[in-house]
C-alpha cells in the first residue's frame, strides 16, 4: 500500500495536499490569465485595424 | 545619461517582442522539467523529517514562493527605477507586469505558511516575524496594484508606481527588522524548532529544483504579460499593424 | 544658499498663515483624533486597568489614521490653483517647497497632536515614564508620518477615492508604529528604551533625507 502511504503523508495528507492544490490553482491562473489577455488584445487590435481600413477604403471610393 | 547601444536595442519594444517569445517558451520548458524533478524529489525521494514528519514537504512550495515574493518586488522596484531614469518603456512594462505575479507568490507564501503552521503551532495564524512581514509585503503589492488601476494614462501610472515601489524597497528592510524585533519580544523561542541551520542534501536538492522552477515560471509568465502590454502600448506603430496584418492574411 | 533658506521660510510662513486663516482644515483632524480616543473607553467600558494598557496603543493608531486624513489637503489647493506648477518653472528646487510644506503640516498637526496626547495621558493617569515615552515616540514618529504620507499624497493627488491614500500610507508606516509601541511597552515595565528611540531617530533621518526628493519627483510626474 505504498500509494496509500504516499497520499496520507504520515497523517499530514490534508495539509500537504491542500497547500499543493492551492499552489497549483494559483500558478495555473497565472498562466491562463495572461494568455487569455494576449488573445483578447490581439483580437481587439485586429478588429480596430480592419475597421480603420474599411473606413479608409470607403472614403477613397 | 549614457547607455550602451545594445541595451537600447534590447529595450526597443519591437526587438524585444520577437525575442521574448523564444525566451518565454524555453523558460516554460525548463520550468516544467524542474517542477517534475523537484516534485518527485520532494514528495517521493526525500525522507520524512524526524521532527515534523511529512508536513515539512510544504516547504518545497512555501520557501520558493516566499523567496520569489521578495525577488519579484526587487525586480519591480529596479525596473521601475530604470524606467524612471532612462524612460525605457520596456522597463516600465516589466515593472507593471511583475506586480500581479509577485502578489500571487506572496499570497501563496502566506497561505502555505499558515497551512504549515496549523500542524506545527496548533493554530492557523501565529504572529511570527516572517509571516507578518510577508503580510505587510502583500499590502505593499496590493497598494501598488491599486495605484496602477487608479490612473488612466499607463505611462503616468508606471512612473508613479515606480516611486511607490522604490519607497517600498527602502522600507522593506526596516519592516523586516521591526517585525523581527517585535515578535521576539512577544513570543518565546517556540518557533526556533522550524529554523534548521543544516538541511540534509536529499531534502536540499529538490528545494533547489523548486526554487529554479519558480524562477523560470516567473520569467515565462512575465514575458507573456509583457508581450500583450507591448502590443497595447505600441498599437499605433507600423510594426504592430504589420504584424497583425500578416496574422490576418494567414487567416 | 541663504537665498534658499529665505525662500524656505517664506513658504513656511505662508503655509502657516493659510492654515491659521482656514481654521476648519487644521482643527478637523485634531477633533477626529480626540473623538476617536474618546470612543475607545465607551467601547471597552471604564475598566481602568484594561484602558491603561491600551491607551498608548490607541493614541498611536488614532494618530496614524488622523494623519492620513489631515494629509489629504496638504498639496491640493496649491496643485489646483497652479502654484506648484509655477514653482517648478522657477529656478528653485521643488524639494524646497515640498519640505517647507511638510514642516508646516507637522507644526499645525504633529505638535498639537503631541500636546493632546500628553493631556490625555495625564487625564487617564498613565504612569509618568509611559507618558514620557509616548511623547518622545510621537515627537520622533509624527514627522515620519508626515514625510512618508507626503509622498503618497503627491502620488494620488487629484485621483478620485480617498481610500487609496490610506491603503498606500498605512503599510509604509507600520515600522514606526511597531518601534513606538515597543518603546512604550518597555518604558511601562521600567526597561530602557534607548534602542527603540535610536531606531526611530534613524528612520526619521532617513525619511527627512529621502522623502522630500521622492515627493518632488512624484509631483513632477503628476504635473507632466
Amino acid at each position: 500500500m505504498a500509494l496509500n502511504d504516499f497520499f496520507s503523508m504520515g497523517g499530514y495528507g490534508a495539509y500537504v495536499w491542500s497547500s499543493y492544490g492551492i499552489c497549483a490553482v494559483v500558478l495555473l491562473l497565472n498562466v491562463i490569465q495572461p494568455i487569455i489577455r494576449e488573445r483578447r488584445t490581439i483580437r481587439e487590435l485586429q478588429k480596430r485595424f480592419s475597421l480603420a481600413k474599411e473606413n479608409k477604403s470607403d472614403k477613397h471610393s | 545619461m549614457y547607455l550602451p547601444k545594445w541595451l537600447h536595442q534590447f529595450g526597443a519594444p519591437k526587438y524585444f517582442y520577437d525575442l521574448s517569445l523564444c525566451i518565454s517558451r524555453w523558460a516554460g520548458i525548463i520550468c516544467i522539467i524542474c517542477f517534475i524533478c523537484g516534485l518527485y524529489g520532494g514528495l517521493v525521494l526525500a525522507p520524512a523529517d524526524y521532527q515534523q514528519g511529512d508536513s515539512f514537504r510544504i516547504m518545497y512550495i512555501h520557501v520558493p514562493s516566499a523567496w520569489m515574493s521578495l525577488f519579484v518586488y526587487m525586480v519591480m522596484a529596479i525596473a521601475g527605477g530604470i524606467g524612471l531614469i532612462w524612460r525605457i518603456k520596456l522597463a516600465e512594462i516589466v515593472a507593471r507586469s511583475s506586480a500581479p505575479i509577485g502578489a500571487s507568490f506572496t499570497f501563496l507564501a502566506l497561505v502555505t505558511g499558515s497551512i504549515w503552521g496549523k500542524p506545527m503551532w496548533g493554530t492557523w495564524w501565529v504572529w511570527d516575524a516572517r509571516l507578518t512581514s510577508e503580510l505587510i509585503l502583500l499590502f505593499l503589492y496590493l497598494g501598488y496594484i491599486a495605484l496602477q488601476s487608479a490612473f488612466e494614462d499607463r505611462r503616468v501610472a508606471a512612473r508613479a508606481g515606480a516611486i511607490l515601489a522604490l519607497v517600498g524597497i527602502v522600507n522593506i528592510p526596516i519592516i523586516h527588522y521591526s517585525v523581527e524585533w517585535w515578535s521576539t519580544l512577544h513570543q518565546g523561542p517556540t518557533i526556533t524548532k522550524l529554523d534548521k541551520p543544516s538541511i540534509h542534501l536529499s531534502m536540499l536538492i529538490p528545494l533547489l529544483f523548486m526554487v529554479f522552477a519558480f524562477k523560470t515560471f516567473y520569467i515565462s509568465t512575465l514575458l507573456i504579460r509583457v508581450r500583450s502590454e507591448i502590443l497595447e502600448y505600441e498599437c499605433n506603430t507600423s510594426w504592430v499593424k504589420q504584424l497583425l496584418g500578416i496574422n490576418n492574411g494567414i487567416k | 544658499m541663504s537665498e534658499y533658506i529665505n525662500i524656505f521660510f517664506i513658504i513656511l510662513r505662508r503655509d502657516l498663515m493659510l492654515a491659521f486663516r482656514n481654521k476648519a482644515e487644521f482643527v478637523n483632524p485634531l477633533m477626529f483624533f480626540i473623538i476617536v480616543i474618546v470612543l475607545f473607553p465607551l467601547a471597552f467600558g471604564s475598566d481602568s486597568a484594561l484602558l491603561k494598557q491600551l491607551t498608548s496603543g490607541i493614541i498611536w493608531v488614532t494618530a496614524l489614521l488622523a494623519t492620513t486624513l489631515s494629509l489629504e489637503t496638504i498639496f491640493r489647493s496649491d496643485f489646483e490653483d497652479g502654484s506648484i506648477e509655477q514653482f517648478t518653472l522657477s529656478r528653485y528646487p521643488l524639494t524646497l517647497l515640498v519640505s517647507a510644506k511638510i514642516l508646516a503640516h507637522w507644526i499645525t498637526f504633529g505638535l498639537p497632536l503631541i500636546a493632546i496626547s500628553l493631556f490625555t495621558g495625564f487625564i487617564l493617569s498613565l504612569p509618568n515614564q509611559t507618558i514620557v515615552a509616548l511623547c518622545i515616540t510621537l515627537a520622533l514618529g509624527t514627522p515620519v508620518l508626515s514625510l512618508i504620507g507626503a509622498i503618497t499624497v503627491a502620488l494620488t493627488i487629484g485621483l478620485r477615492g480617498g481610500m487609496l491614500l490610506s491603503l498606500l500610507i498605512l503599510p509604509l508606516t507600520m515600522p514606526v508604529l511597531i518601534f513606538s509601541m515597543l518603546a512604550i511597552q518597555n518604558a511601562t515595565i521600567g526597561q530602557p528604551i534607548s534602542a527603540e528611540i535610536y531606531f526611530l531617530a534613524g528612520i526619521l533621518v532617513l525619511a527627512m533625507t529621502l522623502a522630500p526628493i521622492a515627493t518632488a519627483a512624484a509631483l513632477r510626474i503628476r504635473l507632466s
